[in-house]
């Protein structure tokens, strides 16, 4: 694997894998699952369909944004993207809670802190490594092997379903759940953050410290 | 002695669980000075050495005191004191405990050692007071002590045997105390071997006595070419078992096991009181097993006496074991009194005497001892005529006492060799304290010659020495006349004396003519030495070391007095705190010793000064040898005289059982004899008067001229250490070389041969190793580090690669969880 | 068409898969971190949908909203991730002058 030759080689193996997955996969288990499962019925697109379809095509798209983006910033925008359309799917799954959290702390604090840590790292000079992606063929590859078996098992699954309630608001519930059932996780949860607090600022500060020094 | 057989009993014993203090204090006096005495000494002087040491010898002093006094008040067949510390060994039926006992006869000899012992501890504080090994010297002396008591307390031959051995060891260490002279350390050396000689055959008769209580020879079985050897002993007609049938783990169990005849138990043994009860009780049989068993066709018990008595010829200096005792004048004087006059050489008669029931039942290992003990006394008398050195005369004198201790102990008459044991170490202290104080006063002076007219200025010294002089020569105002009259009487009594197993009836007569001869001999030369030294003119001074090369083996001389300065230069450059000056100033080292004559406070360090009396302790120690050499007359006054045993006899009856028959002589006859001794000192006594008296008479110096050849030949000792060098030392020598070529030519030629086969197996075997097993390890590990450089690329150090790997693992998982159903 | 819960879970796969080639190709380390933010997401799709159609079967008061608090405690710890990784990022780029991933290979050799 030292040389060039060997590389490609290696390379080749990992496509024909692949593809010789991907074929498998969609002729002996996508296809007869297929097969068995009862056709949609195909109705009229209520608002709620479209609304999804809208929804979902933004989080999709961000995500693709976040991978293929030549500018690391633009990244950080479609991971925006991507974020706020997660949010309104968990609304549409009637997780009021969770979505509001998803936009407090993805947004009003993992985002930010991106974007701090891009501003922090990246140099004018490093716009263009900040950019370049490498293995772009092994991620095709990578990403042709994992989305089309996801994709099947979500899709080709036979879920056993029960219909899902009113929507309802579920602050209150959640609220007492974090407090009687998932008291010790939620207090373990509280322990991981204040290590994650000291640590973060321990970690940081002390190379800054060593510089200075 | 004993007419009529006593029916003898067991001994009995008395426990006295402070026996072990007596040789405790010396012993204790010689560690602390071997260990601090150094320290102490350049701390708080040599007073604190000398202290430590007199303060040990006193402490033992008084507890033999005491155990003579609980000794006297047990009846006369009870006086056993016994005490035992701890079990040594116990193999079978065999026991040997760490013990001490006393009984009437090492009771004496404790009292002597520790008696005359302290006197002449004090008297070193004198005599060694400028010596810088000072603590040394006193730890020795005090080493030697110990090893004594242990010698005379042993309750059996182990610790009698340690005892032996460390007197010897003592006496090593102290002729040899200014070792840096190689003469002096020669003479311990010399001292030392000839002792192992004797040693020998003192282990070797411990042995074979051992072997024959514990079986026999017996016939040799058909067809086979050896004797064989039966554990079993014939006692009584009764069979008697003597084989460590089982072990023992402790001295009660090997107690139970031992074989008993009428309540005594017999076989092999080390300790004397058994030893002695099963010899000495007739229903035990033991005697006759004895008296009956042969080793070759040669009667065992003569043996064992011989070879015993061959220790103790090497420790009691006899012929021809003799020759130590003359070099170990090398030295320091009080340690000749002690070691060499009073208390080691004594061990051998001690020995004899202990064992008498054993040498009384072979007459011809006692016709031996005696036979032994008469020419010693001759001959060592002879060569005492002539000797120059003081210390020399002394030494052959005491050579030639002892001849007549044996005399004594052979014919059977063990008290009165005993008696004269006691005696000579009064009277022969005395002397050789005498000739210390002399010495010392001529400035290490020993040769006579350079002597003369000492009377004027060692009153003290002379008057002891003049007493002593009438007790070695016999006179009866001093005790030497009892105990050696006795002896030469009992000699002429003996008829009972045997040589080889053929009795010899003439050799008891013979003996006493001898005695007599050696007698007069010791007379003369003690007093031709009383006269050259003290009469006369003084003849020392300034110059006179140029003359003694016309001495040829009075070496010894003239290194002591040479040596003694050399030495204590060395020591001194050693000693910083003796300062630097090599023989230090006199004033300060007599404030030590107090010096009551302060008009030669000045002469001390120089050699050519006056000579002047020795320190006031030296003369207190000579008064009291003195006084006791006359004092000790009283416990040995003849039974013809006083119609009753003589009180040393009577004490000593208990232990000296031993049943010798005399030959019954009218009273007339005996004091005839003593008439006949006194006869003999006074002739010896007026040649030496008219010979030597004030120095005057050439006489001496004509008859040597006339009789030149002669006189070389005595002299010289008879050139008897010129014949063991030639026979003895130069024979071994050669076969040293001998065995030495050997060595390094046949040996060592095998031994390189061995070697260079074993080198070209290692080689070989090197070359296996190397290319072959070496081959496959390393095979092995350069495969593996190839292996491992090729897959390490692997580990890229990026997490993407690893992502890579989980998804790929992953993917084969799904994989296979569709292919396998 | 019925939106049914395989509609959420096919966004939630492809969130995943985004974010699983994001973490693969990124040289910079702050967009292996989106990546990881992307996969996360993803999985907390799937927890809520499943939530709203699978997990509300259940006989207890609290089974209705466990997913839901799954997913949220995912999210706390997503922050506290972040944060960790930021600083461990800003760590790298002080030592290295540089946030390209392949720059921290010191354990390699």
């Amino acid at each position: 694997m030292e040389s060039k030759g060997g590389k490609l080689v290696a390379w080749a193996l990992a496509a024909v894998a692949v593809v010789a997955f991907v074929v498998y996969m969609a002729t002996q288990v996508v296809g007869p699952a297929a097969r068995g499962m009862p056709r949609p019925v195909a109705g009229a697109l209520t608002l709620p369909d479209v609304l999804f379809y809208v929804i979902a095509g933004f989080t999709v798209v961000g995500a693709a944004g976040v991978t293929l983006s030549r500018n690391i910033l633009y990244s950080a925008f479609g991971l925006l993207t991507a974020l706020l359309g997660a949010g309104a799917l968990y609304v549409m799954l009637s997780a009021d809670f969770v979505a509001v959290a998803q936009l407090l702390v993805y947004i009003g604090g993992v985002l930010v802190l991106i974007l701090f840590a891009v501003m922090l790292t990246s140099r004018i000079s490093d716009i263009k490594v900040s950019n370049t992606s490498f293995g772009l063929f092994g991620g095709v590859l990578l990403f042709v092997a994992a989305a089309p078996v996801l994709l099947s098992v979500a899709l080709l699954t036979p879920w056993r379903v029960v219909p899902p309630a009113a929507l309802a608001p579920t602050a209150e519930v959640i609220g007492d759940a974090l407090l009687s059932r998932w008291l010790l996780p939620f207090e373990v949860a509280s322990l991981v953050l204040l290590s994650t607090l000291i640590g973060a600022v321990l970690i940081a500060r002390k190379e800054i410290k060593a510089e200075e020094a | 002695m004993h007419e009529t057989a006593r029916e003898l009993g067991q001994i009995a014993v008395t426990h006295a669980s402070y026996l072990w203090l007596i040789p405790f204090f010396p012993i204790l006096g010689a560690t602390i000075n071997a260990l601090i005495g150094w320290k102490l000494q350049k701390v708080f002087g040599k007073k604190i050495v000398h202290r430590i040491a007199i303060t040990a010898m006193f402490a033992a002093f008084a507890v033999a005191v005491r155990a003579y006094w609980q000794l006297l008040h047990l009846d006369p067949e009870h006086r056993f004191l016994q005490d035992t510390l701890w079990n040594l060994l116990t193999a079978g039926r065999l026991t040997v405990d760490l013990s001490f006992a006393l009984d009437p006869l090492s009771m004496m000899m404790v009292l002597v050692i520790t008696g005359i012992g302290s006197l002449i501890h004090v008297f070193s504080i004198g005599y060694m007071a400028d010596e810088p090994s000072y603590w040394r010297y006193f730890s020795y002396l005090n080493l030697f002590v110990f090893a004594m008591l242990l010698l005379v307390m042993g309750d059996n031959f182990a610790v009698m045997f340690f005892g032996w051995e460390g007197v010897g060891l003592a006496s090593y260490l102290l002729i040899s105390f200014w070792h840096a002279d190689a003469e002096k350390a020669k003479a311990g050396m010399k001292a030392f071997v000839a002792n192992r000689f004797g040693d020998f055959g003192f282990l070797a008769g411990l042995f074979l006595l051992f072997w024959t209580l514990g079986g026999t020879w017996m016939p040799r079985p058909q067809g086979s070419p050896n004797p064989r050897y039966g554990t079993t002993v014939e006692l009584r007609g009764q069979a008697v078992d003597t084989r460590p049938i089982a072990s023992a783990a402790n001295a009660a169990q090997s107690a139970a096991l031992a074989p008993m005849v009428d309540g005594v138990k017999v076989g092999p043994t080390m300790n004397f009181r058994e030893l002695r009860d099963q010899v000495v009780i007739e229903a035990t049989g033991v005697k006759e097993h004895l008296v009956g068993a042969t080793i070759w066709g040669i009667p065992v018990l003569m043996l064992v006496g011989i070879l015993l008595f061959v220790g103790a010829m090497g420790k009691s200096a006899q012929i021809p074991l003799y020759v130590w005792l003359p070099d170990a004048m090398a030295g320091p004087t009080p340690v000749s009194a002690l070691i060499h006059a009073a208390t080691m050489v004594t061990a051998g008669v001690y020995m004899v005497a202990r064992l008498n029931f054993l040498f009384a039942l072979s007459p011809s290992a006692m016709g031996w001892v005696a036979l032994i003990g008469a020419v010693t006394a001759i001959f060592a008398a002879s060569i005492g005529f002539f000797q120059y050195d003081i210390k020399k005369v002394l030494a052959y004198s005491t050579v030639s006492q002892l001849g007549f201790m044996f005399i004594g102990v052979g014919v059977g008459a063990y008290w009165a060799g005993v008696y004269h044991l006691l005696t000579h170490a009064f009277f022969k202290a005395t002397l050789f304290l005498g000739s210390g104080s002399v010495i010392l006063g001529c400035h290490h002076e020993q040769d006579m010659r350079k002597m003369g007219g000492l009377k004027k200025y060692m009153p003290v010294t002379r008057w002891t020495y003049l007493a002593a002089c009438w007790a070695i020569a016999g006179f009866p105002w001093m005790n030497g006349f009892y105990s050696k009259d006795e002896i030469l009487w009992k000699a002429f009594t003996s008829g009972h004396l045997a040589l080889f197993g053929h009795p010899t009836p003439w050799l008891g007569p013979v003996i006493y003519l001898v005695g007599i001869v050696a007698a007069t001999g010791t007379s003369f030369y003690m007093f031709r030495s009383y006269y050259m030294t003290f009469t006369g003119e003084y003849r020392g001074g300034a110059g006179h070391h140029d003359e003694h090369n016309e001495d040829p083996h009075s070496a010894g001389a003239t290194a002591m007095s040479a040596a003694s300065v050399s030495v204590h230069a060395s020591n001194g450059a050693a000693h910083l705190d003796h300062g630097t000056h090599g023989h230090p100033a006199p004033t300060a080292a007599h404030a030590v010793t107090a010096h009551d004559d302060a008009a030669h406070a000045g002469g001390h360090g120089h050699h050519g000064g006056t000579p002047h009396e020795s320190p006031w302790n030296m003369t207190v120690v000579l008064s009291v040898l003195a006084l006791g050499s006359f004092a000790t007359l009283f416990i040995g006054l003849p039974a013809a005289w006083t119609h009753h045993a003589p009180i040393l006899e009577h004490w000593l009856e208990p232990v000296l059982t031993a049943e010798v028959p005399f030959v019954e002589k009218p009273h007339w006859m005996e004091y005839a004899f003593q008439g006949l001794g006194v006869l003999a000192g006074t002739v010896g006594w007026f040649f030496a008067m008219l010979l030597f008296k004030d120095g005057k008479s050439t006489v001496p110096a004509a008859l040597k001229e006339r009789f030149l050849g002669l006189w070389t030949v005595v002299y010289n000792k008879y050139y008897v250490d010129e014949a063991y060098a030639r026979v003895v030392y130069k024979p071994a020598t050669a076969f040293a070389g001998a065995c030495s070529w050997f060595d390094s030519n046949v040996i060592d030629r095998v031994v390189l041969l061995v070697g260079a086969i074993t080198r070209a197996f290692a080689n070989l075997d090197g070359a296996i190793d190397k290319y072959i097993v070496d081959g496959v390890v390393n095979a092995v590990a350069n495969g593996t580090a190839g292996l491992g450089r090729s897959l390490r690329t692997l580990q890229t150090g990026r997490v993407q690669t690893y992502l890579y790997g989980a998804l790929g693992g992953a993917l084969v998982v799904v994989l296979l969880n569709f292919l396998i159903k | 068409m019925q939106i049914s819960l395989s509609h959420f879970l096919a966004v939630g796969a492809l969130l995943f898969a985004f974010g699983i080639v994001t973490v693969a190709t990124r040289r910079n380390a702050v967009g292996v971190l989106m990546g990881v933010e992307l996969i996360l997401n993803g999985a907390n799709v799937n927890f809520v949908a499943f939530n709203r159609y699978v997990g509300s079967a259940g006989t207890q008061t609290f089974d209705a909203i466990g997913g839901q608090v799954f997913s949220l405690f995912v999210i706390v710890l997503a922050a506290a991730e972040a944060a960790v990784g930021l600083a461990i990022v800003l760590a790298i780029f002080q030592t290295f002058k540089s946030i390209d991933v392949r720059s921290a290979d010191l354990m390699r050799e």
